[in-house]
């Protein structure tokens, strides 16, 4: 967390790097993290469940059995040793269609959450930093945004640009930063009189190097947290967008729209529907168990 | 007190205006003119659409149309529907409202007495087998999409079992399967953050004042623990109103629930975008006003929130 001020070239602009005795404490913060991490074992488990999906999601095309898009079997057919998840209802493998789904879901899932990340952390440093008037208008957008049902103003944005991959990312990610700019606003306000700014500022450093140097580093832990959880959040969205048809369009295979096109068979051929669901169970499930260990890992409240 | 509370009433008047903005951005952002989207589909003769302009006045800048629509809000009048031709929007969401209302008001009664007592009791009984086993159902419930949820129910109970119909709202059966998946969701997270809030009371310097003094775990508990958490615990309902309001917007679509959440999504589908607009500016102003009186209720009882 400290990482940005052993790199400062001066130890007087930031006291932390000068108490941390340079690259040796540096190292065993971060193997301290890790310990604190490793102890947690559903952390663990989310950790690792999130690699094997990553690596899903990029090597794809070689583990799907099947092509995503083409019909392949008869519509609706029951999981066989052929078809493991069976067919969906035009004929195509669910389990292929399910393997590149991943591939959605992570890049809406981890680009939706940069922009949103970037937006909140920017206006809630600027929030924090600058105070009052400045605090004052940003708070009321931070407000503002916050009034709205995340799901009403998404459907609303989505219905009126055209629905495309691209578009969702963005439009869920201008949406769902307000979480970050509470959090980093608060912390960064917390900080504003702390001696190292002080000093760093009296030493006559610019207030955007004040910020970006030696005031984020601090509150990277609890971003990362919130990242984590806002991946987790933020499938789901795009899962139920894609399940009211304003998401990812057909062929695309995305989980919501997979569950949507289910539903025409969902008396004779549940498993269309039931196969997605999971998918984005164990993948929310996955991102949000990361982000519980990361908090615990990440507190420095908490002993070794 | 009543310096916190103008402060207070004063930034929820100036974010409802920010929201009514917004609102009002969607007829203009929407594709097609405002005109355009208020006739729809239906033949009009020049002498209608001069009677729109001069309504709603489309043929002014957007701040003196923006005027004249948050004065015709103020008078209830949220213009016409497209699809159900003429009918007043206010009409719609007079109809719909109480159907949505019933339905969240039920499942957020059931969340509130199952999932309170259990986070209550979990962070009582911290890292014994109930707290681990009820935080592990928390943790599934946040994870699974509520829409699926639903799904898999209609297809257990109404398909396969035929014991509850799939849609509607027409007899106190069709209200299981929407209640309980608007329940179980409000109760996957509130359950946590009543174990939160209780967790945070626990490690209180009073607390440890009770026991200190001798004072039976039991008493502690009661008297100490349970009252003081019950405050921090019965607010979260009051900041949770924005996520329930998402949430009945997909299963009233899942269910064919006819309030406000189905009545929203068909809007949206079929471009009526003085519905959309209207229901937006009505739940975001619900959020909002919750929120201030949440603030209130709470600055009201706990002295020490005022101060700031």
């Amino acid at each position: 967390m400290t990482e940005q001020s052993t790199t400062s070239s001066s130890s007087l602009s930031s006291p932390v790097s000068a108490l941390d005795r340079a690259e040796g404490h540096q190292r065993s913060e971060s193997a301290r993290i890790w310990k604190r991490f490793r102890r947690y074992k559903p952390g663990m488990a989310g950790g690792i469940i999130v690699v094997i999906l990553v690596f899903i999601a990029i090597f794809a095309p070689l583990i799907a059995p099947y092509s995503p898009t083409e019909k392949v079997g008869r519509r609706g057919t029951a999981p066989s040793s052929e078809f493991l998840l069976g067919n969906d209802e035009i004929g195509r493998d669910v389990l292929s269609r399910l393997i590149y789904g991943t591939r959605v879901a992570l890049i809406v899932g981890i680009g939706a959450m940069s922009i949103a990340l970037t937006i909140g952390v920017a206006i809630g440093a600027m929030a924090g930093f600058f105070g009052n008037k400045v605090d004052l208008a940003l708070s009321r957008l931070i407000d503002t945004l916050m009034a709205f049902p995340l799901l009403a103003l998404l459907i609303t944005l989505a219905a009126l640009f055209s629905p495309s991959l691209f578009n969702v990312v963005i439009v869920i990610g201008v949406t769902v930063w307000a979480s970050y700019a509470r959090v980093v606003r608060a912390d960064i306000m917390s900080l504003r009189e702390r001696d190292f700014v002080l000093a760093a500022r009296s030493i006559g450093v610019g207030n955007a190097r004040i910020i970006v140097r030696h005031m984020l580093p601090n509150v990277v832990g609890p971003i990362i947290v919130l990242a984590s959880l806002d991946v987790g959040s933020i499938i789901i969205l795009e899962s139920a967008l894609s399940f009211l048809g304003l998401g990812i369009q057909p062929p695309t295979p995305s989980w919501g729209g997979m569950l949507a096109a289910g539903r025409s068979l969902m008396r004779n051929a549940p498993h269309i529907a039931v196969a997605p669901g999971i998918a984005i169970t164990i993948t929310v499930l996955a991102f949000n168990l990361l982000g519980d260990g990361l908090r615990d890992a990440l507190d420095p409240r908490q002993r070794d | 007190m009543l310096r916190y509370v103008s402060f207070r009433l004063l930034q929820g008047v100036l974010v409802i205006f920010l929201v009514s903005i917004t609102s009002f951005a969607i007829m203009q952002i929407a594709p097609g003119s405002p005109v355009d989207i208020m006739i729809g589909e239906q033949q009009v003769t020049q002498d209608q659409i001069d009677a729109i302009n001069r309504k709603w006045g489309f043929d002014k800048p957007w701040y003196v149309q923006y005027f004249t629509w948050i004065s015709n809000v103020f008078t209830g009048d949220f213009g016409q529907s497209v699809i159900r031709t003429g009918v007043p929007v206010r009409q719609m969401i007079i109809e719909a409202a109480p159907v949505t209302l019933r339905l969240n008001f039920l499942s957020l009664i059931i969340s509130v007495l199952i999932a309170m007592p259990i986070g209550i009791l979990a962070a009582i009984k911290r890292y014994s087998w109930f707290d681990y086993s009820s935080m592990i159902g928390s943790t599934l419930g946040i994870a699974l999409p509520n829409y699926w949820v639903g799904l898999m129910l209609i297809i257990v109970f109404s398909l396969k079992l035929g014991w509850l119909p799939p849609y509607g709202s027409d007899s106190w059966k069709s209200y299981i399967l929407p209640v309980s998946v608007l329940a179980a969701q409000e109760m996957a997270i509130l359950a946590r953050l009543s174990r939160g809030a209780t967790s945070e009371i626990m490690n209180q310097d009073y607390v440890t004042t009770a026991r200190a003094k001798g004072l039976r775990e039991s008493v502690v508990i009661s008297r100490h623990v349970f009252r003081n958490a019950l405050l921090p615990v019965v607010t979260i309902l009051g900041y949770r109103i924005a996520f329930i309001l998402s949430g009945t917007i997909v299963v009233e679509t899942v269910f064919a629930w006819p309030g406000i959440g189905q009545l929203f999504f068909n809007s949206i589908d079929r471009k009526d975008y003085q519905v959309v607009q209207a229901i937006v500016l009505v739940l975001a102003t619900i959020v909002v006003v919750t929120n201030i009186v949440t603030d209130l209720v709470y600055a009201y009882i706990d002295p020490r929130i005022r101060i700031r």
